[in-house]
């Protein structure tokens, strides 16, 4: 396995990333609707016209072909509803918006879950472990929508504590991406005690015991390797998740990030911006997935020789 | 001459959501310097726990020690601090495991947990701890020593790693080694191979082996004295050649007439009929009762005291005199 199966792994994505294009291309054009339909009081002439300069009145391979063409040079093409802008303008505005959000939710998950999880396994069957693991199925369980306006109504309206909305100084960083955050905490501190419990009953901890060594040291170097190994998988999708999935906490805390842009250009076809996003959020899926198989590697001697 | 190790009346007993399993019952035995103590019994009989109670290698709870002393040196095992143990075990009381493939970390070097003994009891620094341990891996029979240092245990076949655990507990020269069923999991040669390797590097060293094996064989060859356990319970204690000639114990003889030896048939030997008892359902007599084919009336209700024989040649019967 090893360098060979990561190169595999890249190689065979070049086809599926095709078959993304031609899928997301196809199924979005076939949906009913188009992106000038609701300016209605537009005349027929101009509406030409727009079509023209957008090319959408040439056939629709045609039109996949210039697609493709382009997506070779990496450009996404303009957005057909923000005049005299770029799919990649937008894109360079908006993403590091989510992508700052996602950090900060990620790095809120792996220090909620690390602790709580690494709590519950130093202690099991005690309160500091059903507490943390009580918290953590409601996190899991909750969606964002409710945790997102609960923990408003609570630090920002209440104790009034934080700013509910926007994104500006720190202090309005900290509600969205500890709401956007939660659920993932939730999950890495579920995944940590397993994973730290599972290794705590290997035979090896039993040797490492039996040399005479001490509990931090059979902790630190001993476990946290392999007990750590669950949590490690798990980021490659919790970050794609938290860059792909923040719309509901933008809309909610109302941040200007691509998330929102995404749903809009859904809703009013903007095609060229429904694309881009969905291609960046694919190719993110995979660099983190990719990066997440990479750390295997390096973690797990095992996988480096099979 | 005091013994290095003397074990008395050690219950150890596993408190349950279901029951309390009494897996050590009342266990008690004494080795010399450079001695072998064989361990025998059938799975389930209590053996490793007795060895893993005895240097705190079980979690407590659910593990009680009920009663007993272990006296190594002056220090009563059984009653030490958590800090004097681990500066016992790995130190002066070396064990190796029943399950060579899953005892060595599979995430680290060979060489970075060979070396840890050393860098923990001996305050060596990593360099000089490495060349030691790079001798002991020699001395166990690995050829290329410094690469297999390097290497990952998944690399190494299971009686390399025994070898590799042999190694590890030997770096410090212990006075004690304890080897739970260290061939049960590899196959026969290797078996021969390793058990050699053990007795060798005791001529070497002079230290004093606790061997448990369910292969009366291997005791046969390798130990100076044997306790046979059943249940939790020691049946009979005594010298080799008290066990093997002059059993004074139903279980041991059946033990006996079920192992194969160079001239019976492998058809011919006679199983012990049944299986031991729920070791968490004991009445208060011999657990072996059900299964014993000489007992008399006091058998179900009580257990035997100790009868003593030639020195210290210990059996728990009730029976005057074993029919032969
Ligand atoms: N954690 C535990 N909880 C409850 N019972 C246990 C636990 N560990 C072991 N036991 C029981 O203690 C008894 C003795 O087990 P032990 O491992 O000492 O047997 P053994 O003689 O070493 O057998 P084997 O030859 O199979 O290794 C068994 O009946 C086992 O089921
Ligand atoms: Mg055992």
């Amino acid at each position: 396995m090893g360098l060979g199966y990561l190169i595999k792994r890249v190689l065979t994505m070049v086809p599926v990333f095709f078959a993304v294009v031609t899928l997301v291309f196809f199924t979005i054009r076939f949906a009913p609707g188009g992106p000038f339909d609701e300016e209605r009081r537009v005349p027929p002439e101009i509406l030409e016209n727009l079509n023209k300069k957008y090319h959408l009145d040439e056939p629709l391979y045609q039109q996949y072909f210039r697609y493709l063409g382009a997506l070779a040079h990496l450009d996404l093409g303009p957005s057909f509803k923000h005049s005299n802008r770029t799919v990649n303008e937008i894109i360079a505005e908006a993403f590091p918006i989510s992508f700052e959000l996602g950090t900060y939710a990620l790095l809120w998950a792996l220090l909620i879950g690390l602790f709580a999880g690494g709590m519950a396994a130093f202690k099991p069957n005690s309160l500091f472990d059903y507490i943390p693991m009580s918290v953590s199925i409601a996190g899991i369980c909750l969606p964002t929508f409710v945790i997102g306006p609960l923990s408003i109504l609570l630090f920002g309206l209440w104790m009034e504590w934080l700013p509910v909305a926007g994104w500006d100084e720190w202090p309005s960083k900290i509600l969205p991406s500890l709401t956007l955050g939660f659920a993932y905490a939730a999950y890495v501190s579920r995944l940590t005690r397993g994973g730290l419990m599972e290794i705590r009953n290997q035979d090896f901890i039993r040797t490492a015991r039996a040399k005479g060594l001490k509990e931090s040291t059979i902790l630190i170097k001993h476990s946290l390797r392999g007990g750590l190994l669950p949590v490690v998988s798990y980021l490659g999708p919790a970050f794609a998740g938290l860059l792909s999935g923040a719309l509901v906490t933008e809309t909610i805390f109302n941040i200007p990030g691509l998330g929102r842009f995404f749903i809009q250009s859904a809703l009013n076809r903007d095609y060229t911006v429904v694309m881009g996003t969905a291609l960046l959020y694919f190719t993110l899926i995979f660099v983190c997935n990719f990066i997440v198989d990479v750390l295997y590697v390096v973690l797990d001697p095992r996988v480096r020789y099979e | 001459m005091a013994p290095i190790l003397d074990v008395r009346n050690l219950k150890a007993h596993f408190h349950t959501r279901r029951g309390v399993v009494r897996a050590v019952d009342g266990i008690g035995f004494s080795l010399e310097k450079g001695e072998t103590l064989g361990i025998v019994g059938e799975s389930g009989s209590g053996k490793s726990v007795t060895q893993l109670s005895i240097l705190g290698l079980l979690p407590t709870p659910p593990l009680k020690i009920e009663s007993g002393e272990a006296f190594f040196g002056g220090l009563d095992l059984l009653k030490a601090s958590p800090a004097e143990l681990r500066s016992v075990r790995g130190n002066k009381i070396s064990m190796i495991f029943q399950e060579p493939m899953t005892s060595l970390n599979p995430y680290l070097k060979i060489g970075t947990q060979l070396i840890e003994p050393l860098t923990r009891h001996r305050n060596l620094t990593k360099k000089e701890a490495w060349a030691k341990a790079v001798v002991s891996l020699e001395k166990v029979g690995i050829a290329d020593a410094e690469s297999a240092m390097n290497s990952y245990p998944h690399e190494f076949s299971g009686g390399m790693r025994q070898r590799v655990m042999i190694a590890m507990a030997l770096t410090t020269d212990p006075e004690l080694l304890i080897a739970d069923e260290p061939t049960t999991a590899l196959d026969v040669t290797v078996q021969a191979q390793i058990l050699d390797l053990l007795k060798a590097l005791q001529k070497e060293t002079g230290m004093a082996i606790i061997l448990i094996t369910h292969d009366l064989g291997v005791v046969a060859g390798m130990s100076d004295r044997v306790l046979v356990m059943y249940a939790g319970k020691a049946f009979e204690y005594g010298t080799t050649e008290d066990i093997f000639y002059r059993s004074q114990h139903p279980y041991t003889s059946a033990l006996l007439r079920s192992t194969p030896r160079l001239d019976t048939e492998v058809g011919s030997l006679p199983p012990i009929g049944g299986s031991p008892p729920d070791l968490m359902r004991l009445t208060g007599g011999c657990p072996f009762f059900e299964r014993c084919t000489v007992r008399v009336n006091d058998c179900k209700e009580i257990f035997p005291e100790v009868k003593t024989f030639a020195d210290s040649h210990r059996s728990y019967c009730h029976l005057k005199e074993l029919p032969q």
